[in-house]
């Protein structure tokens, strides 16, 4: 018959997205590239804004460490508010890129999530289809390398767990300084906000396959020494963690990306921040760096 | 229940068809039961791969509607209520007859890897290896050898790339035997090389597909990866090594707390 | 003709690639031997990787109170006294040391407290004394065998059936092998031959067997001349699967009792308490209180009734079903949840957990399992020399694991058939390649046997009509169901023997369609020539004894008869007409020394122990 499918021995159809399976599979795949796609797109936009990223306490984790600052910035770090590393953006910054401390900063976790064991899995099948789902017929038929030639940096991905752990750190900074307003402590619901997602960042880390190896995996005896004790302990830690690395990942991605939303609106003043001080956050409520001649 | 309608493939490496076979299903069967009543009832000679029909032998892995699986372990119950049923061999071997495929490929993989080779036995003549230290292998070891994973992995079935990489089954033998406290051998470039570990890109097909719930890549392969990232892919660790020279594991043995 | 089939030559070929058939390659090729294994399915598959609970080893791990001749005494008292002495000592003395030899080819045992084999409880075992891997214990035997064999240097012919034994004389010279890929025939000559084939559970619609447990091994022996042995005593191991239909038989592992599962009937009741049997009354708790204090460790408690030999507990559950306290589907509640947490028998026992969560759908870790009786192993076989495994009565012809008789006697304890198959497969593979080595000139074959055998395998494909074979196999287990069971009567098997004549001239006309490649009919047929020989075997042996005795429960006949019965083992051999030859073997005077230790109580066994007279 000339309609029906080219099939090998055994009744395996051939063809990009061939399978007999009878259920949904291309849901997960579809609901992966809405989801990581979203969030894209959103990281992206708000990492170009440059302003309205500091809202009283609060720094959104897409902005920190804010290593440069640009004073003009409204809702932006300066003058009191958050930290600055380095100061203001050198004045040869091309002025075809904005003066947004994000670009500076993301780059760093983009890397650990794109080398991310997890999210390995989760863009090969859904942005690849290598393979799309599982005997679900992929491409690249024959021209497959796996992580043998294009794809060999991945092995840097301890590289970034090292700069991520640095990084958890200083988000737990910036959760703890968040209970400090002018001087005097106290809990708004961007305090906590910042404080979960601080705590979820740490466990992704703490998840992270090289973690696991690194503080404990490598060894084959776990019970030779009290060092080897030692690592025992962190990798069944690790261990824990790692069990629900998956679901960490995609709730640790929303909830950065919340923790924006959320930041961003209360220094547009779109909606307001409960807190123990009274104060309002908005942006509108505080001039920018620059017009305090800072 | 009442009578369910199987497709089930016949045929063999020069090409062949789906048939279509009607049995009887009644409570509590499996996959493999109706395939042994259509055998026993209208089909003899049908080819069909199975010993121990209670998931400990890991022979009757087939593909029922598109999904690589222990026949013997699938119920009738767990099947769509209405439809056909597809039977069919597994992709990623050639095709003997019927449902069953030659597998020879797996026996010639396990022989490339050097054997268990443990340090000498102490002076009462035991070995001796605490719990916690091989909690770890022992969930490799479960590895029933059905190929399931074989078959779901893509690098083999869609890519064709067995020379290159020897599969999830032994990169979870090979782990089994790397982060055994008693072996001494060091399979860490073969796990690069002859074996392909960078050939895995951690889809995790094999995962969900094993019947015995091995977590084959984030227990198994994964650290195997990292392991080889630490000979040949780290340069701090490399340097180490320069400078300290290797790490020299099974020098000591478990510290027994009374 | 011979001349077509591709013949090779090896010094040995073992029959099976169970844990006693690669254990016996392994150690003809450490003689040097160019040796070869035949198996009827994939290398690794065998039946061995059924086996659940573990291996019995007098290692005294778990107590070092144990030691060869507990376990001696323990295996003794188990087989009722029938088990070859010879065999249980070797069996006992050289079981630690073939287990440490697994660790050394990559066994992973569950680990004591101190680094070594952990063991555990089970059946007819005095100590703790099984090493075990949680519940899949021959999966562990078999991998390890098979990661070790293959760097060996022995040839593995899988998928491949060994059809008939050629001989040259009175000796053994090859083997007729018929591929089931291709359906092509393969003459595999030798100076020796191992069998190492299992039982033949299959004959029975409730087993815990695989489809390979057709006897071929036994039926081959038989065939060549060889001597058959306490064939009567089929164990039906007391704890198999009752639900769903589908998988009724299915084998629950003796390892939930020896982890401290109860049985209780329908009425709640521990019926255990109500069926110790005299000699095993002194050793048995007779309250619930003092089994739950051994259960906790306490080292004077005696052992729960639930831990008694498998025949006692596999007759009490059926007598329970037929009073009428049965569970629902025509069983015993055995309950391992109200005893031990979830998390602990999901660490010991998780392949029972996954296999009632998956088949029954239901939890262990909450609900009572409901099991029955279920065919399990074939205590008799291959009659051997207790100390080269050289079957009496052909020459080269060796056997080992279940395939042949002797260890077990009437009953066998759970664990001791692990532990069997690694000693008398080392035995056989020594044996064999004395054999091979000592033997001038290897044996010659005639093409005329090998035309012969080749047209009678291929008759089923040749009939133009002819019977099912698979609903003949369905009747075989009817009939063995109905008369053959764990309850026999003279009557009954008298009609039994009679059914099987009629279903033997049945078979001569079973027809297999299609072509020879992979065929599953023809094998199926052909399997069925091996059921023959063994069905016919089982219930003329079992009419024959006269008494009740381990796996042999004569309704008719139930007490133990031990001035008689207990001093003979029943024989069958191949006449010079071709018919089945029944003859009365009388048992010769054991060791004395061995005699004492078997029959001693448990404090003057202590005794001689504590005074050196037994040597550990």
């Amino acid at each position: 018959m000339a309609s029906s499918p080219e099939t090998l021995p055994g009744g395996h159809i051939i063809g990009l997205g061939e399978t007999r399976r009878k259920d949904n599979w291309w849901a997960s795949p579809i609901m992966t590239v809405v989801y990581i796609g979203a969030a894209l797109a959103y990281g992206t936009w708000a990492a170009f804004q440059g302003d309205h990223y500091q809202a009283g306490p609060y720094l959104t984790p897409l902005y920190s460490p804010t290593t440069l600052a640009d004073p003009a910035a409204i809702g932006g770090a300066g003058g009191g508010y958050g930290h600055v590393w380095f100061g203001n953006f050198p004045s040869w910054w091309p002025s075809f890129i904005p003066a947004s401390p994000a670009l500076l900063i993301l780059p760093l976790p983009g890397f650990l999530r794109l080398t991310c064991y997890y999210y390995r899995k989760a863009y090969y099948r859904s942005f690849m289809g290598t393979p799309p789902g599982c005997s679900v017929e992929g491409v690249l038929k024959g021209q497959y390398g796996g992580e043998t030639k294009l794809f060999l940096w991945q092995n840097f991905h301890r590289y970034a767990l090292y700069l991520a752990l640095i990084y958890n750190v200083i988000l737990f900074y910036d959760a703890g300084i968040s209970f400090f307003y002018k001087g005097s402590f106290g809990v708004g619901v961007g305090s906590i906000i910042l404080l979960v997602n601080a705590s979820l960042l740490a466990s992704y880390s703490f998840g992270c396959h090289s973690f696991r190896h690194l503080f404990g995996g490598r060894l084959d005896c776990f019970t030779c020494d009290s060092p080897s004790k030692a690592q025992h302990s962190t990798w069944k830690f690790a261990t824990w963690f790692n069990e629900r690395h998956m679901q960490v990942a995609w709730i640790s991605l929303g909830f950065v990306m919340f923790t924006d939303i959320y930041i961003r609106s209360v220094s547009h003043g779109i909606i307001p921040d409960l807190n123990t001080w009274g104060a309002n956050m908005s942006a509108a409520a505080r001039p920018a760096a620059a017009a305090l001649g800072l | 229940m009442a009578k369910r309608t199987f497709k089930i493939w016949r045929g063999n490496a020069e090409g062949g068809e789906f048939v279509t076979y009607e049995t009887d299903i009644t409570e509590g069967m499996v996959v493999l039961d109706a395939i042994h009543q259509i055998q026993s009832e209208s089909a003899n000679d049908l080819a069909v791969r199975w010993n121990c029909k209670a998931g400990k032998c890991g022979s009757c892995s087939m593909e029922i509607n598109g999904k690589p699986k222990l026949s013997c372990m699938t119920r009738m119950n767990s099947m769509p209520a209405t439809g056909e049923i597809v039977i069919q061999p597994m992709k990623a071997f050639p095709v003997v007859k019927d449902l069953v495929c030659d597998v020879s490929y797996n026996y010639e993989r396990n022989k490339m890897i050097p054997p268990f080779s443990p340090r000498p036995r102490e002076a009462d003549g035991t070995h001796r290896m605490v719990q916690d230290d091989v909690d770890r292998i022992q969930e490799f070891r479960k590895c029933l050898e059905c190929f399931l994973c074989m078959d779901v992995c893509h690098v083999h079935r869609d890519h064709g790339k067995q020379k290159e990489f020897s599969g999830p089954r032994w990169m979870i033998r090979l782990a089994s035997l790397e982060m055994h406290p008693l072996d001494i051998v060091d399979r860490i470039p073969l796990i690069k090389k002859e074996h392909g570990s960078g050939y895995c890109n951690i889809t995790r097909c094999c995962t969900e597909v094993c019947p015995e719930h091995i977590n084959i890549t984030d227990n198994g392969i994964i650290p195997l990866k990292e392991r080889v990232v630490d000979r040949f892919y780290d340069p701090i660790a490399m340097l180490m090594r320069k400078v300290f020279g290797p790490r020299k594991p099974h020098k000591k043995l478990p510290v027994i707390n009374d | 003709m011979s001349h077509d089939i591709k013949t090779i030559e090896h010094d040995v070929i073992v029959i099976g690639a169970g844990g006693a058939g690669l254990r016996a390659a392994i150690e003809c090729s450490a003689h040097g031997l160019d040796t070869a294994v035949v198996c009827k399915s994939l290398l690794g598959k065998a039946h061995t990787v059924m086996a659940e609970g573990g291996m019995a080893a007098a290692l005294r791990n778990a107590d070092n109170r144990d030691n060869w001749a507990v376990h001696f005494r323990d295996t003794m008292r188990g087989s009722k006294f029938l088990g070859v002495y010879r065999m249980a000592e070797l069996h006992a003395k050289q079981a630690p040391e073939r287990v440490k030899e697994l660790e050394d080819w990559g066994a992973v045992f569950d680990r004591t407290k101190d680094g070594l084999i952990n063991q555990r409880n089970f059946g007819g075992h005095r100590f703790p004394r099984l090493a075990h891997v949680g519940d899949r214990t021959g999966l562990e035997l078999i991998r390890t065998l098979q990661d070790h064999g293959i760097h060996q240097g022995f040839e593995v012919y899988m998928e491949c059936k060994a059809v008939k034994l050629i001989k040259d004389g009175d000796a053994v010279a090859g083997v007729l092998c018929l591929w089931k890929d291709s359906g092509r025939f393969m003459l595999l000559k030798a100076k020796a031959i191992i069998l190492a084939t299992g039982g033949a559970g299959k004959m029975w619609r409730v087993t815990s067997n695989s489809w390979e447990y057709t006897g071929d091994g036994a039926a081959m022996a038989y065939d060549a001349g060889a001597e058959l042995m306490d064939i009567e005593f089929v164990q039906f191991h007391p704890t198999g699967m009752v639900w769903p239909p589908s998988v009724r038989g299915t084998l629950v592992t003796e390892g939930v009792r020896g982890e401290g599962g109860h049985l209780r009937n329908s009425e709640g009741k521990r019926f255990m308490f109500n069926y110790v049997p005299e000699r095993f009354a002194s050793e048995t708790a007779d309250t619930e209180e003092e089994a739950a204090k051994w259960l906790a460790g306490d080292k004077e408690a005696r052992r729960p009734p639930e831990l008694l030999t498998r025949d006692v507990v596999a007759r009490a559950i059926y007598n329970e079903v037929k009073a009428g306290r049965g569970s629902p589907h025509g069983g015993a509640f055995l309950d391992i949840a109200s005893n031990r947490p979830a998390e602990y028998i999901k660490k010991k026992l998780p392949s029972m957990y996954h296999q009632f969560k998956e088949l029954a759908e239901l939890d262990i870790t909450t609900t009572p399992m409901e099991v029955g009786p279920t065919t399990h192993y074939f205590m008799g076989g291959i009659r051997v020399d207790p100390d080269s495994q050289q079957a009496t009565t052909v020459k080269g012809l060796f056997a080992c694991g279940e395939c042949a008789a002797g260890l077990h006697g009437a009953n066998r304890l759970g664990g001791n058939s692990l532990s069997d198959l690694i000693v008398f497969g080392k035995l056989a593979g020594d044996g064999a390649a004395a054999y091979a080595k000592g033997l001038g000139t290897a044996p010659s074959i005639s093409d005329d046997q090998v035309t012969d055998a080749v047209r009678h395998v291929t008759a089923p494909l040749n009939r133009e009509t002819g019977e099912n074979p698979f609903q003949l196999h369905d009747e075989l287990c009817e009939i063995m169901g109905e008369h053959v069971g764990i309850y026999r009567t003279e009557d009954g098997l008298g009609a039994g023997l009679e059914k099987l004549v009629g279903w033997r001239e049945k078979i001569k006309n079973a027809k297999a369609h299609a072509s020879s490649q992979y065929n599953a009919g023809w094998h199926e047929a052909l399997d069925l020539e091996s059921m023959a020989v063994v069905s016919q075997a089982v219930a003329m042996a079992a009419k024959e004894r006269k008494e009740s005795r381990g796996g042999h429960s004569r309704a008719d006949h139930e007490v133990e008869d031990y001035d008689h019965w207990g001093n003979i083992n029943i024989i069958l051999k191949k006449g010079d007409d071709d018919e089945m030859v029944l003859s009365h073997y009388q048992r010769e005077a054991p060791d004395p020394f061995l005699e004492k230790i078997a029959k001693a109580t448990v404090e003057e066994l202590d005794a001689m122990t504590a005074s050196g007279e037994v040597e550990i």
